[in-house]
């Protein structure tokens, strides 16, 4: 309890009544007044809203093209701010807390930077990121972006078609997947001294998605640099996939003949399937697929096949049972 | 403890456990709720119930191990509290996850396993705020009312169990509330079994 009862005090030092009741007034207000406050901190501890966004900005990106409009579809849909696509991220390495990852992830380092892209290929090669952002002009494309937990965002991209950098290093016959991996590096990555996941993060591709124009290798977004908490310095964005599918912070691109690894894969081999392409008709086994919020609406939308792209991958499953697939 | 205490300690517990509601209804009021709103308050109203229910569990260890049996004279607010929260937590999901789809509500509840156990636990907690009150202390017994109250040992477990399920790897925090509620219900367990004589409850506050 807060408030005692006196011990017992001797006669002539008994305080008036009247005294005694301000005084047992003036602390009894002064223990609510205590309590609340420290209640609220508490609650504030835990329950961390999200701090108004701090004026971050990326670098402003020269010669943005918009993309070619047959390679990509037109999107009528509004963008989601760039306030919310900065700081509500999924990124493990940094927190698993999606309101922290921006604040967690300030002042990440992401130069000097170099990717290596090897394994069967005819030309492996270790790319500056500097040298590997020029193989191609930077393009914006403007994609529906869908979490797996049910969220989802439209964001402006900017990047260029992984294609082009497979291209630059000729893929042997005997590649048929492409194996992503995240860089590992505790220091700069402080969640990766924990066991939440398998680090370092690492994702594939079959390689005839790898090779299709919607998939990007993203350097920016609304016309800048990325941020660290969006994948800097350079992320994968594979549009009709589950977001997690889009590997942040590459550091390793590799050519492979069979089926790589995938980080969530083996965290929860039942919940999180090698394709993960996006499909309401598919539930996860905790959540429904069926339909998504979208960042800075109050209702929920349907969730479409392939994420509204069917039109140009649904070719690429043809045949295949998606629900065994998932 | 004098009367007017225990009537200013309900006052404080009382102010205190509408702390957190304010603060989220003030922070949803200046959009202070991040990206996700709905996601947030859904999460937060959820961890707040668990919070007030361990509270309450707390209060029979505390009450038996200090020797300070008044304190049993706020466990019914603390209680109420917990209902209350896991209604605004139930109330989130039913209004802005499925807008008030009874359908997809049945869907959702009969699909998946942690929607499933968090509507029991909720649905459970409804008889034990219904015979919260004096008088339907006094018309089921002190005996029956109580055999009917332990059922908020199953509710507390099925209510980290939810949390747990929910989670998509990170498990810490709902592991947290798991080591918190073993030890509330491990107390009990201690007790049942080493025969330590029990002081009768007295359930009815006085």
């Amino acid at each position: 309890m807060l408030i005692n009862r006196p011990d017992d005090i001797k006669g002539s030092e008994i305080t008036p009544e009247e005294t005694y009741w301000n005084r047992r007034n003036f602390m009894r207000a002064a223990a609510l007044v205590v309590s609340a406050y420290t209640t609220g901190k508490i609650y504030r501890q835990f329950a961390v809203p999200a701090a108004p966004p701090a004026p971050q900005q990326g670098t402003k990106l020269a010669n943005v093209q918009s993309a070619t409009a047959d390679t990509v579809p037109a999107l009528n849909e509004a963008r989601t701010s760039f306030e919310d696509i900065t700081h509500y991220n999924n990124f493990y390495e940094f927190s698993t807390d999606k309101s922290s990852v921006a604040r967690r992830a300030q002042g990440f380092v992401t130069r000097p930077w170099t990717v290596k892209v090897d394994g069967l290929v005819q030309r492996p090669r270790e790319f500056d990121l500097d040298d590997l952002l020029k193989l191609a002009p930077a393009e914006e494309r403007v994609y529906r972006h869908r979490c797996v937990e049910g969220w989802s965002m439209v964001i402006p991209w900017v990047g260029f078609p992984l294609n082009k950098l497979l291209k630059e290093v000729e893929p042997l016959g005997a590649a048929q997947y492409v194996a992503f991996q995240t860089l590992y590096d505790p220091r700069r990555l402080p969640n990766q001294d924990t066991s939440v996941l398998d680090w370092p993060y690492i994702e594939g591709l079959r390689l005839d998605e790898a090779m299709h124009p919607l998939t990007i290798l993203a350097s920016g977004l609304y016309g800048q640099t990325l941020l660290p908490q969006n994948g800097a310095p350079l992320r994968l964005v594979v549009p009709w996939k589950y977001g997690f599918k889009g590997i942040k912070s590459i550091v390793r691109i590799k050519l492979v003949g069979e089926q790589p690894q995938t980080t969530w894969n083996l965290a929860a081999p039942d919940e999180y399937g090698f394709y993960s392409n996006v499909n309401p008709q598919v539930d996860h086994p905790r959540w429904s697929q069926r339909r998504e919020r979208r960042i800075g609406e109050f209702g929920l939308r349907d969730t479409l096949m392939f994420n509204g792209y069917a039109e140009q991958v649904g070719q690429l499953y043809a045949g295949m049972d998606l629900r065994a697939n998932f | 403890m004098r009367t007017d205490d225990i009537k200013f300690t309900r006052l404080l517990l009382f102010v205190n456990a509408v702390v957190p509601l304010v603060l989220l209804a003030w922070d949803g009021y200046f959009h202070h709720l991040g990206a996700n709103p709905v996601e947030f308050a859904t999460r937060t109203t959820g961890v707040l119930t668990l919070v007030l229910l361990f509270v309450s569990l707390a209060v029979t260890p505390l009450r038996q191990l200090s020797g300070a049996h008044w304190l049993i004279k706020f466990r019914r607010m603390l209680g109420l509290f917990a209902f209350f929260y896991g209604c605004l937590h139930l109330l989130t999901y039913v209004w802005f996850d499925k807008f008030f789809s009874v359908t997809e509500i049945a869907h959702d509840t009969w699909k998946r396993p942690f929607i499933f156990v968090g509507m029991a636990s909720w649905l459970l907690l409804v008889p034990l705020a219904v015979t919260s009150t004096n008088a339907m202390i006094k018309r089921l017994g002190g005996r029956r009312w109580q055999s009917l109250h332990r059922l908020v040992y199953l509710i507390a477990i099925g209510g980290v169990i939810h949390y747990w399920l929910l989670v998509k790897a990170d498990t810490r925090v709902p592991l947290t509330f798991a080591a918190v509620l073993a030890v509330l219900l491990g107390y009990r367990l201690v007790k049942a079994f080493t025969g330590a004589p029990r002081r009768p409850a007295s359930v009815l506050p006085r």
